[in-house]
C-alpha cells in the first residue's frame, strides 16, 4: 500500500488517532491506554500485517516522554510510525514483547535509560546499566554526571 | 556480584561465559543455566563497553557526531558513517555528487568484504581451527592497506561526511583494488577447501542454532543471520540507497536456518560484494567528491530515519531535530542488539559446546550492541 492508502485505512481503524504531517512514513499518535489493542490490530489485520518492529525508542521532551515505534511489514513492505505520549513522573505503557519478541530487549533498554514501566513485560530488569544502579535514568535530559560526562 | 559457579534451586548449574572470554569476541557476559550439558537459559549482561554514544551525540554537531559512530561497529566503520551522513543529507536535502556516491559504495563493499573475512577467520578459530585466521587476515590486511592510503586510518576511517566524502581517492586506489581482486579470486577457493568442505566443521554447524523465518522476523534478526533462514532482508535491495538500485548483485538466501546456512550466506556474500566492486572500479565518474555545504549544519525541525545494510544487518539512524546545530535525540538501531536478543531462543535445548557455533554465526560485535 502507498502511504496515502495506508493512512485512509488506518484512520478508519483508529478514528481517535492524531496524525502528523510532512513525515516520510505515516505517523500517528495514540494514548498509552489504547496501545495494546492498536498493536494487536496492526499485527493481526490481514491487510496490514506489521510483523517487524524495526525500532522502538523513547524521546524525552522535558514536559513528557514519547514512545516511538517504527513498524514494517515484511509481506507488503510498508512502514508506519506510532507514537504514544507518556506522563513524565509516572510513565507507564503496555508491553509489546508478546507481539514482537524483539521488543523485549528494546523495552529493557528504554526502562533503564528513561524509567518507563512496561506493564506485563516478562523480564523487566536492567540490561546495560550495572546491577544495583541507583539514581536517575541516564538518557533523560535532566541527568547530570559531572564526573564521567564531559559537556562540550 | 556474580558467583563464578552457582546452583539454582532445581540443582541446575549456572556458569558465566565472559566478560573476558575468547569466544565472545569482546566484553560480552553470558549467564548460562545448564542441566548437565544442555542449555536451559542464556541471559546476556551488557554494558561492559557502553560509552553512551547516543547521549554523547546530543552535545555534538552534525559534523562531529559522525566520528563517534565509527566506534560503534568498528568492523563496518564506513557503513556507520555512511548511514549518519545519509540521515543528515536527507534532513538538509543535500544532493551528493555522483563521484562521491560511487566512492561511498566502493568503500562500503570493501568494508563488507573485510568484515566477513575477519568473521570467517574468527568463526573457524572458535571451532578449533587456527590456521584459517591467518589466511583470512592475508586478504583483510590488503583491504586495510587500501583504506589506509585513502582515509588515513585502518579501522575508524571517518571518511564519509555530510555531502560526500572527506577527500579524493588516492591516485593508487584503482590499481590496488584491482590487485586485490586478482588476489581474492586466486585465494577464495582455499576458504571452501579448508573449512566449508571439512566434515568435522560441517558436523558442528549443521542443525545447530536453528531459527525459523517467523522467529527471525519477530526477533528483528537482520543481515546474513536472517538470510540464512530464507528471510529477504537486504536493505540494499528492499529500500535502495545511493546507487544500489543500478547495480547488478544478488541477495544470497539459504533456507536451512542453521549455523551452516548462515555461514554459507556470509561466504557467498563476499562474492557479491566483489561483483559490485568490479562493476564500479573502472567507472568512477569524474567531478567533485563533496557537495558544497555550509560550514555550520542545521537540520530543520523534524524527524529523520535512514536504514542501511551493514555487514551484520540493518542499521537504523533516527534523528530528532529541534532545528539547532546539535541533534535533540539520536537513536542507533544497531543490528547486533536485535540479533543478540534471539540467541537465547536459538541455543535453548542445545549443548553448551554448540553455543560458540550459534554465537559465531550471529557475528556479534560487542561495541555495536552496547553503543
Amino acid at each position: 500500500m502507498t502511504n496515502e492508502e495506508l493512512k485512509i485505512q488506518l484512520t478508519a481503524l483508529f478514528p481517535t488517532a492524531t496524525w502528523e504531517e510532512g513525515t516520510e512514513w505515516p505517523t500517528f499518535q495514540i494514548t498509552p491506554a489504547e496501545w495494546s489493542t492498536v498493536a494487536n490490530e496492526l499485527r493481526t489485520n490481514d491487510a496490514l500485517k506489521f510483523d517487524y518492529l524495526f525500532c522502538e525508542t523513547c524521546v524525552d521532551w522535558k514536559t513528557h516522554l514519547t514512545m516511538v515505534y517504527h513498524l514494517s511489514s515484511t509481506n507488503f513492505r510498508h512502514n508506519i510510525v506510532v507514537k504514544a505520549k507518556l506522563d513524565r513522573t509516572k510513565p507507564e505503557i503496555a508491553t509489546v514483547a508478546g507481539i514482537w519478541r524483539t521488543a523485549e530487549f528494546f523495552e529493557r533498554e528504554v526502562y533503564e535509560m528513561y524509567g518507563v514501566n512496561f506493564l506485563g513485560h516478562p523480564d523487566l530488569r536492567l540490561l546495560i546499566l550495572p546491577d544495583g544502579w541507583e539514581g536517575k535514568n541516564p538518557m533523560r535530559k535532566d541527568f547530570e554526571d559531572p564526573i564521567n560526562m564531559i559537556k562540550l | 556480584m556474580f558467583e563464578e559457579v552457582a546452583k539454582t534451586a532445581e540443582g541446575d548449574l549456572v556458569i558465566n561465559v565472559g566478560p573476558q572470554h575468547p569466544a565472545t569476541h569482546g566484553v560480552l557476559h553470558l549467564l548460562i543455566t545448564l542441566n548437565g550439558e544442555t542449555i536451559k537459559k542464556v541471559e546476556p549482561h551488557l554494558g561492559y563497553i557502553h560509552r553512551s554514544i547516543e547521549k554523547m551525540c546530543e552535545s555534538l554537531t552534525y559534523r562531529q557526531f559522525i566520528y563517534v559512530t565509527s566506534r560503534m561497529d568498528y568492523l563496518s566503520a564506513h557503513i556507520n558513517n555512511h548511514a549518519c551522513a545519509l540521515c543528515v543529507e536527507k534532513g538538509m536535502q543535500i544532493e551528493v555528487p555522483d563521484r562521491a556516491k560511487v566512492i561511498r559504495v566502493l568503500m562500503d563493499e570493501l568494508t563488507r568484504i573485510a568484515s566477513h573475512e575477519l568473521w570467517w577467520g574468527a568463526m573457524a578459530m572458535d571451532l578449533g581451527a587456527f590456521t584459517p585466521f591467518f589466511h583470512a587476515f592475508r586478504e583483510r590486511e590488503t583491504i586495510n592497506d587500501i583504506m589506509e592510503e585513502t582515509c588515513g586510518a585502518r579501522l575508524t576511517m571517518n571518511y564519509m561526511v555530510p555531502g560526500g566524502v572527506m577527500q579524493d581517492l588516492h591516485p593508487d586506489f584503482q590499481r590496488r583494488v584491482k590487485e586485490f581482486l586478482v588476489l581474492y579470486k586466486r585465494k577464495i577457493h582455499e576458504y571452501d577447501e579448508m573449512v566449508t568442505g571439512n566434515i568435522i566443521f560441517q558436523n558442528r554447524m549443521k542443525g545447530v542454532g536453528y531459527i525459523s523465518p517467523e522467529d527471525v522476523i519477530s526477533y528483528g534478526v537482520t543481515g546474513p543471520a536472517a538470510r540464512g533462514s530464507g528471510v529477504s532482508s537486504d536493505i540494499r535491495k528492499l529500500y535502495p540507497y545511493e546507487i544500489y538500485d543500478k547495480l547488478q548483485f544478488d541477495e544470497v538466501l539459504e533456507t536451512a536456518g542453521d549455523s551452516f546456512a548462515r555461514y554459507l550466506v556470509r561466504l557467498r556474500e563476499m562474492d557479491q560484494s566483489i561483483r559490485i566492486v568490479e562493476q564500479l572500479i573502472d567507472n568512477i565518474p569524474e567531478g567533485d567528491f563533496q557537495a558544497k555545504t555550509k560550514a555550520v549544519l542545521k537540520l530543520p525541525k523534524g524527524e529523520f530515519y535512514t536504514r542501511v545494510e551493514t555487514a551484520r544487518g540493518e542499521l537504523g539512524v533516527y534523528i530528532v531535530s529541534e532545528g539547532g546545530t546539535t541533534p535533540y535525540r539520536i537513536k542507533f538501531r544497531s543490528p547486533g542488539f536485535s540479533n543478540l536478543s534471539a540467541l537465547d531462543h536459538m541455543v535453548r535445548g542445545g549443548k553448551l559446546g554448540d553455543l560458540v557455533a550459534s554465537m559465531g554465526t550471529l557475528d556479534l560485535v560487542i561495541p555495536d550492541i552496547d553503543r
